[in-house]
């Protein structure tokens, strides 16, 4: 390298200290953040950039719960008319949990946001049918599926964090429109997708997985080929990765926080957190299946995505961004309402 | 004295074009008046041309065109034509070979039929031109070394386009045409069939290609260090060895106690080269045929290294009775 006569010793220390100040930014940008999580030599760890992790925890920070009322008046059914969910809370009680829904959804437009004003039991409002039908939601998640929301349980301000509409949300998604009708057909992948962190993944995960029981493990559980064969193809593969992408992006953390990337089929190398995921996609499937999909007609179809099925819930919904929602906030406690077991519902198991 | 301490060719020699050795019966002539340019003396011989094309190079280049033009037009029409998104896109676009429930059946052009149609040019123009290798070889009468190792290279491509999907019965295992979307199928291919990394071809395909540019480094480097001795004329040195041959065995000697000869050197990355396509081309092909799953394979033949389990007792949430919640 120093063999060329025609370049005098200060160009090359010129050139050398040019080269190294060039790279003297390499060793800050970006800010990496790293915490072992498994075995060492597993490569078992989360990479975090602090400073983005900092910017997303601060933006899910839990609002503090209305001061708590004593019960014993009367039942908000007794008192109220056209009360069905909620007919047998203290009216205190039913009032202070208005008043804080109003606060976790409608800031803005305040309680007429779902009530007609001047008669607060009048269903002619769309957002007032569907409320109901999200403190159902709210009751079945936080009742019924301790396994995936522990204790911490959701209210309505996980999801909408103070907006009518919930931050992250999706609806069936055709993907980009197409003119030809026999040539560029992408197959339901091959475009930048946010849903799949911009891979060229199948862009709808949502659908297949998150509404429809479709079978997620594509590894054959054996060594060997058997008869008839492991009925999963690498497509399959393809879409579980696209799902994936989904969850690493909307619980901002990386592959090995549930797996062990040498076997992402095996539970006992997996974290427990892999098991905690799993109910949480049922758990998901339930929300969109059983509460969110059923009011599709109760939208307007403003309200509607573009192949007109309702805005349904993925793991960024509540997630958004963090492993735990609202930094972990238990919200729930101080609303024990939102997590009675609904009357009278039937609740639909989700095996698999 | 040339100075080959640097990354570019110091020494461009310039004569009138030399227009190669006479033709056997049977061949036409080689095509266009040889130009000379300084540039691309740089990187190699100044001397562009003159060119040999053949009937078999001809056909070759077609086959070639028509395979780009299916992808391309594909491509563009999935972007609507639209130039400007076709390069934004461009990483990310494909054409995708049948979807799983055609089989091996033949499905409509815009269903897979293309990527067929694509996939079928590509291989004829891949096929052609290995026979215009073989053809020039012969014509010039050199041995078969590039004729072979580019029939390795085919392997690789033909089992993982042709044959492997044929015998798992389905076109959709193969490999898309496209930049993104021909890696996703990789990582995919290795996920669903347990992680290839405990494939013992796969591992031996990783040696080869690894071992061949430590090779290439070795071997290029070490000849550039013994140039100003001579050492460039190394086919010579196979039976007459210079000084620049000795010290070069001496430094390997010195550093590694191990030292290849200016003839075997070439054998060791010859088969490196052609090996690694092979052995990966053979992991390729009993992947999903012959073993399923190859982490379990890697259990079974104690390749996969025990590690304490990060959830003792874990198992599949699926196989608890659904009162579980």
């Amino acid at each position: 390298m120093f063999g060329n006569d025609r370049l005098g010793p200060g160009i090359r220390w010129v050139a050398l200290a040019f080269g190294l100040a060039a790279l003297a930014g390499c060793d800050q940008y970006p800010p990496v953040e790293s915490v072992q999580q498994g075995y060492r030599g597993t490569g078992m760890a989360s990479i975090d950039d602090p400073e983005t992790l900092a910017a997303r925890r601060a933006a899910a920070v839990a609002p503090a719960p209305l001061p708590a009322v004593p019960g014993g008046g009367p039942k908000a059914g007794a008192v109220y008319q056209n009360v069905q969910v909620l007919k047998d809370l203290d009216v205190a009680q039913f009032g202070r949990l208005m008043a804080s829904m109003t606060a976790w959804v409608s800031p803005d437009k305040g309680c007429t946001y779902c009530h007609a004003a001047g008669n607060f039991a009048d269903d002619s409002l769309y957002t007032k049918t569907v409320a109901r039908r999200m403190i159902q939601m709210t009751q079945h998640l936080n009742s019924r599926w301790s396994t995936h929301v522990g204790q911490t349980g959701v209210t309505c301000y996980t999801c909408h964090g103070g907006q009518h509409i919930p931050a992250n949300t999706w609806a069936r998604d055709a993907g980009p429109t197409r003119r030809s009708h026999v040539a560029g057909n992408r197959a339901g992948q091959n475009a930048p997708a946010r849903s799949v962190g911009y891979a060229s993944l199948p862009f709808d995960p949502f659908e297949r997985y998150l509404r429809n029981a479709t079978n997620i493990q594509v590894n054959a559980p054996q060594a060997l080929p058997t008869k008839p064969k492991h009925a999963t193809n690498i497509m399959d593969a393809e879409h579980t990765y696209g799902l994936m992408m989904h969850m690493s992006e909307g619980l901002g953390v990386n592959c090995t926080f549930c797996h062990n990337s040498r076997a992402f089929a095996n539970w006992e190398e997996s974290r427990p957190q892999r098991t905690t995921a799993w109910y949480g996609i049922r758990m998901v499937r339930s929300a969109n299946e059983e509460y969110i999909q059923p009011l599709a007609s109760v939208f307007p179809p403003n309200r509607l995505g573009p192949q007109g099925d309702p805005l349904k819930v993925n793991c960024a919904t509540c997630h958004q961004g963090l492993n735990k929602p609202l930094n972990g906030a238990q919200m729930v406690k101080d609303y024990p309402e939102l997590a009675a077991a609904e009357g009278g519902h039937v609740v639909r198991r989700y095996a698999q | 004295m040339p100075d080959y301490q640097n990354i570019f060719t110091r020494v461009q020699v310039r004569a009138a074009p030399y227009p190669g050795v006479p033709m056997e019966g049977g061949s036409s002539v080689r095509q266009g008046p040889p130009i000379f340019n300084y540039w691309l003396g740089k990187i190699g011989d100044a001397q562009l041309g003159p060119v040999y094309l053949g009937w078999l190079g001809l056909a070759s280049l077609l086959c070639f065109f028509v395979a780009i033009e299916i992808i391309g037009l594909n491509m563009a029409a999935s972007v609507n034509w639209n130039p400007l998104e076709f390069l934004r896109q461009l990483p990310w676009l494909a054409l995708e070979p049948p979807s799983p429930e055609y089989g091996l059946h033949l499905p409509p052009l815009d269903k897979g039929g293309w990527w067929l149609m694509a996939g079928f040019f590509l291989t004829a123009s891949i096929l052609l031109w290995w026979v215009r290798m073989y053809r020039r070889a012969r014509a010039l009468g050199l041995g078969l070394h590039t004729t072979w190792a580019f029939a390795s290279a085919i392997w690789l491509y033909l089992v993982l386009g042709f044959i492997r999907p044929l015998l798992m019965g389905s076109w959709s295992e193969a490999v898309p045409f496209g930049i993104f979307p021909h890696l996703d199928w990789t990582a995919a291919f290795s996920i669903r069939y347990g992680n290839l990394f405990y494939n013992p071809f796969h591992m031996l395909s990783i040696a080869f290609l690894y071992g061949s540019t430590l090779l290439f480094a070795m071997h290029g480097a070490t000849i550039l260090a013994v140039s100003r001795l001579g050492g460039e004329r190394e086919i010579e040195q196979i039976v007459d060895r210079g000084t620049a041959s000795e010290r070069a065995s001496l430094f390997w000697r010195w550093t590694m106690g191990f030292n290849a000869t200016m003839e075997s050197i070439h054998r060791w990355a010859w088969w490196f080269a052609v090996l690694c396509p092979l052995t990966g081309g053979i992991g390729i092909l009993l992947t999903g045929t012959v073993v399923d799953n190859w982490y379990l394979w890697g259990v079974k033949h104690g390749i996969a290294p025990p590690y304490p389990p990060a959830n003792p007792g874990g198992i599949d949430p699926a196989s608890l009775p659904p009162g579980g919640l």
